[in-house]
């Protein structure tokens, strides 16, 4: 059993807060992502977790056991750092048993466990290299190799993928996930990659200037943001937010178009409609109806299996579809977009949602 | 493109040509201290100086002779050594503190330590002098271990520190979630990760203190004398005899000149550590 909890915790730099009350519960054999841009406090919530650094306030229990103010060596958790942060001195086999050296396990039982971790990872070859000697991928492994043999209550990660290339990168994270369905251990990952997080996680975190904005399935997550922050962060491309005001519970756009959502919002004053650039498409020429707007192609990304058009809406602004890969149509054409507002998000001013799909 | 050829080729000789007057005008003073060593006083005296001479090792046997060569030296590998292994000890974990835990001071402590390099070793001569003598400890060996390690821990603390400095923090870090407490991480991560550097620091502390003259002519006179002691004492009571001087002056630097030989790719390794990261 290995249940995290965290319990208000604050943590603040020379007077600046960083960590400004955060309350999370991660289950035995969870794999729980922290998501947030840089500086949102995510690393630093795991790096407290970790006990690298000091608690200021609240409380961090494993298995309803306090280990808010335990030293880091007797927490049972290990990390796996961004910059691999191998023991350069080492070779592999050394990096990966130097805490059961440490921890004064008997040879056979430390060999046991590297020659499991090696197999795990693929590490049998180069055991006895050093670090410089490996790319960057398999130093990656050894970093997490260097985890495995611990057996920790805990794996922490901290943005493991973020030094290697995009193929890599996807390699790794396929790897990562299959480790845990075959190691069924509680792992907590931080990164600024969505697509990491929705991919990896079972529950995402999201954070953002030291609080946690929503927990939940990475699908939640995308169909239900609880507010502005969230639905802008999840989601690639953005999802686009357009300016409106209640107007006896339907929506008056910029550009004066009415919009009929499915249900009545019962709001006033200025508000944002959402919509995912999937939930929008080309259509020869307006209908008139409210949904469809006018405006001008003003640059067409081409990814092969889907086009992402940038459309200028005069009053409104710019819009992001999402089309087809066979997309022919060039920028700076005049074209007609559909909203679909079985889809549509709406925030209140404060950013926070008050209507789903 | 092509044109330039010829000019960068030029200009590439003449940069070596360059560097090898400058590595001639630097070595020279050893090289004529050497081959100086091998003459007769007759010949060392000559002007214009002799370039071809028929050697002798009459000095060195005079010199073996007169003075008990074996006594000065074991005292400046006493000294020198005692004092590299004292600075390092002090230095290595104060670099520690320094570069891991810093707080609001710690750069103007460093720099504070630096200045006192600026001070004249003559301005404190007299209380050293006196401390040394009430305390009984002038002629000691142990004396000048304590001198020489002071006078160069500033500048040892200082490299170490910068080593250390260049060492990623996440090491130390990965050490403390693998179990290692303070000085299992400085022994079995942090040292042996700076090795290059730490022994490039403590081979300048161990060539600046055998060179070291100021303080071992003032405080010491026969029992604790190091091969600086015995230098001097060529050259003051006898009058000029360059022949003798230089060949004590090369039985003095030689030990240091062939540990720094030996040691000279583990030097510039050191001292370009943070550049071959």
């Amino acid at each position: 059993m290995s249940r995290l909890e965290i319990r208000s915790l604050r943590k603040s730099f020379e007077g600046t807060d960083v960590i400004k009350g955060i309350d999370l519960v991660i289950e035995d054999r969870e794999f729980c992502v922290f998501l947030g841009p840089s500086g949102c406090g995510k690393s630093t919530t795991l790096r407290l977790i970790a006990g690298l650094e000091e608690v200021d306030d609240g409380q961090i229990l494993l298995d309803k056991d306090d280990i808010t103010d335990r030293a880091v060596d007797k927490r049972d958790l290990a990390m796996v750092f961004q910059s691999y942060a191998l023991y350069p001195h080492m070779t592999v086999r050394e990096n990966m048993s130097f805490a059961l050296k440490l921890a004064h396990k008997d040879q056979r039982s430390i060999d046991e466990k590297v020659a499991r971790a090696a197999k795990i990872l693929a590490l049998e070859p180069y055991l006895d290299r050093k670090p410089s000697a490996l790319s960057g991928g398999q130093r990656q492994r050894v970093a997490i190799g260097r985890a495995i043999t611990r057996e920790p209550r805990v794996f922490l990660f901290d943005e493991p993928l973020s030094n290697l290339d995009a193929a890599l990168r996807a390699q790794t994270r396929l790897e990562i996930a299959r480790l845990h369905q075959e190691l069924n251990a509680t792992m907590i990952y931080v990164t600024h990659d969505q697509v990491e997080a929705m991919t990896l996680a079972d529950r995402i975190a999201i954070f953002s200037e030291g609080r946690i904005e929503q927990v939940g399935t990475p699908l939640e997550l995308y169909r239900r943001p609880v507010n502005r922050f969230v639905a802008g962060f999840l989601g690639m491309p953005q999802m686009n937010f357009l300016a409106a005001t209640a107007v006896d519970g339907e929506l008056r756009l910029g550009n004066g178009n009415l919009l009929h959502l499915p249900t009545c919002i019962d709001a006033t004053g200025d508000l944002t409609v959402g919509v995912r650039p999937e939930h929008l498409r080309v259509c020869d020429e307006g209908d008139g109806s409210g949904e469809t707007l006018n405006g001008k192609l003003t640059v067409v990304e081409r990814l092969g299996s889907e086009t992402y058009a940038y459309v200028d809406v005069p009053q409104v602004g710019s819009i992001t579809v999402r089309a087809d890969g066979d997309f022919e149509r060039r920028a700076g054409r005049d074209i007609c977009i559909r909203l679909d507002l079985t889809h549509a998000h709406v925030f209140d001013a404060t950013g926070a949602a008050i209507h789903h799909p | 493109m092509a044109r330039n050829r010829p000019t960068r080729r030029l200009a590439r000789t003449l940069r070596a040509l360059a560097s090898w007057i400058v590595a001639l005008v630097v070595f020279f003073p050893i090289l004529w201290m050497l081959l100086t060593s091998f003459k007769t006083e007759l010949d060392a005296f000559s002007m214009p100086p002799h370039f071809v001479f028929s050697p002798t090792l009459e000095n060195y046997r005079e010199i073996l002779a007169r003075a008990n060569y074996l006594h000065y030296a074991w005292n400046s590998i006493v000294t020198a050594g005692g004092a590299t292994i004292l600075g390092m000890v002090v230095a290595v974990p104060a670099a520690y503190a320094f570069a891991y835990h810093p707080t609001k001071r710690t750069k103007d402590v460093l720099l504070w330590m630096l200045s006192t390099k600026m001070l004249p070793g003559v301005g404190v001569l007299v209380p050293i002098y006196l401390i040394c003598r009430d305390l009984n400890m002038l002629d000691s060996r142990l004396a000048l271990v304590i001198i020489f390690a002071l006078i160069n821990l500033p500048i040892m603390v200082w490299m170490i520190y910068t080593y250390f400095r260049d060492i990623p923090y996440d090491i130390l870090e990965a050490a403390r979630m693998d179990g290692a407490g303070t000085w299992q991480t400085m022994f079995r991560v942090l040292i042996p990760v700076s090795r290059g550097g730490l022994a490039s620091t403590a081979l300048l502390c161990l060539i600046l203190s055998w060179n070291e003259a100021f303080w071992s002519l003032n405080l010491t006179t026969s029992s604790a004398a190091p091969l600086t002691a015995l230098v001097a004492s060529f050259s003051s009571p006898e009058g000029l005899f360059w022949a003798k001087l230089s060949a004590v002056s090369t039985l003095a630097c030689a030990p240091i000149l062939v540990l720094g030989w030996l040691s000279q790719r583990q030097l510039v390794r050191g001292l370009t550590f943070g550049a071959v990261k």
